[in-house]
């Protein structure tokens, strides 16, 4: 019967939304501040920012090695 | 999420009015906490440089378009598949190709590596999702061993290992996630909340606990608890479908690139949209994105064949790559950061650093 399951389908989005509106959420500003901390204390760990040399990055060129 | 019993003066009526209420609430609470914009926050971070990026190494082999890949956690395989049905397993250091597999299907819109090295999954219009372990023997049959294990009423669109390569999870174009158990085959949980084909899916980083996002074409970006199935929090603010999702290093938010031309940073913290990567001249669709090791640089794989390189707290754009010669439809940075890999129509897969 469609007039009982648009009510179930209803109902479980009537229980989503509750659940949903409970979370504790933070501030903007908080968020942001963590986001950018993280980026801040990893950034000297990060290759593709830092642009490791060739001599650590296994994909730049490398200087011609030549067998003794 | 079972669903209770209705009270005794709940009708289609109320439960609509109450739902409306929930929903003006929630952008309310949301609203409440908009303090700042991230750029405006990282304001005094120092610009970033310039940057070389080029392309090192170009992987040739596929027939056709490559639709995705990943990397092992070596951090020099990787496994590519492409529309014409093939599966290939390179070393990205010396562009050999070491296995490759030919699908009963064409389209193979997903592949990944397990966490072991030892097999990789792929699937696509064949609906499943199906394992092969890889051999040291270079001539042995590696259909011969496959397995299926994942079964779903529609096309396959992605796939990912767990933190071993016991579990699956997957999600399709049939509009469900599901998590299944590799050895059984069985379905330890499925995902519903999607309108539309779920077209990408992360786990997040091991240390943030039992959570994944998926993204689909009803334009949600869904965060999901792994264990019972409920999803968590829910964000709608792209307008067109999201191809690509991926969890921010420390597991705090998450970047998803989209149809509508635009990449998107979510905070779950802050329960919303923090910024915005777009430029009025980018106008094609984003098919993926992934960020640096640091989580400072978000990159992107356009449908207009280039990549743009994203500084993630100022907004801006700091590069953009050209080579590829068609649509780039999947990129992943490699596990320890040190390149990102690219593939697209044009047939090839592209090293950078």
């Amino acid at each position: 019967m469609s007039g009982s399951s648009n009510l179930v389908a209803m109902k479980k989005i009537v229980q989503q939304l509750r659940f949903e509106a409970k979370i504790n959420r933070v501030k903007v500003s908080q968020a942001a501040a963590d986001l950018q901390q993280f980026c801040l204390q990893n950034a000297q760990q990060d290759p593709l920012l830092t642009g490791v040399s060739s001599s650590t990055n296994p994909f730049r060129p490398q200087k011609v090695c030549s067998f003794l | 999420m079972a669903c209770q019993g209705l009270g005794p003066n709940e009708t289609l009526a109320t439960l609509k009015t109450e739902s409306e209420t929930l929903k003006t609430k929630l952008e309310e609470e949301r609203a409440k906490l908009h303090d700042a914009e991230l750029h405006q926050v990282a304001e005094k971070v120092e610009a970033l440089g310039q940057f070389i990026i080029k392309t090192r190494r170009t992987l040739k082999g596929h027939g056709n378009k490559v639709l995705c890949m990943d990397w092992c956690k070596d951090k020099r395989r990787i496994v590519s598949s492409s529309q014409d049905g093939k599966v290939i397993v390179w070393d990205a250091f010396t562009a050999n190709k070491e296995h490759a597999v030919t699908m009963p299907c064409t389209w193979v819109m997903a592949c990944a590596y397990a966490p072991s090295g030892c097999a990789v999954a792929c699937g696509g219009l064949d609906n499943k999702c199906s394992v092969y372990p890889l051999s040291l023997d270079k001539n042995e049959n590696l259909a011969a061993k496959k397995k299926s294990v994942a079964m779903h009423t529609n096309y396959l669109s992605a796939c990912s290992f767990t933190n071993s390569d016991m579990q699956i999870l997957t999600s399709s174009g049939d509009g469900t996630c599901a998590l299944w158990d590799v050895e059984s085959g069985q379905l330890l949980q499925s995902f519903h909340g999607h309108s539309a084909d779920v077209l990408c899916l992360d786990l997040a980083p091991s240390e943030t606990g039992n959570t994944f996002v998926s993204g689909g074409c009803d334009k949600k970006a869904n965060v999901w608890d792994m264990r019972s199935g409920q999803c968590i929090q829910s964000f709608e603010s792209h307008e067109s479908d999201i191809n690509s999702v991926r969890y921010y290093p420390s597991g705090d938010a998450f970047a998803s690139g989209s149809d509508d031309a635009t990449c998107r940073l979510f905070d779950l913290r802050a329960d919303r949209e923090v910024s915005v990567y777009s430029k009025d001249s980018i106008i094609f669709g984003v098919s993926s994105v992934d960020f640096s090791l640091s989580g400072r640089l978000l990159f992107g794989g356009y449908n207009d064949y280039t990549i743009n390189v994203w500084d993630v707290l100022k907004g801006t754009r700091v590069s953009i790559l050209f080579g590829h010669e068609n649509r780039v439809s999947t990129l992943r940075v490699s596990p320890d950061g040190t390149a990102f890999c690219s593939g697209s129509w044009d047939h090839t897969l592209r090293i950078w650093a």
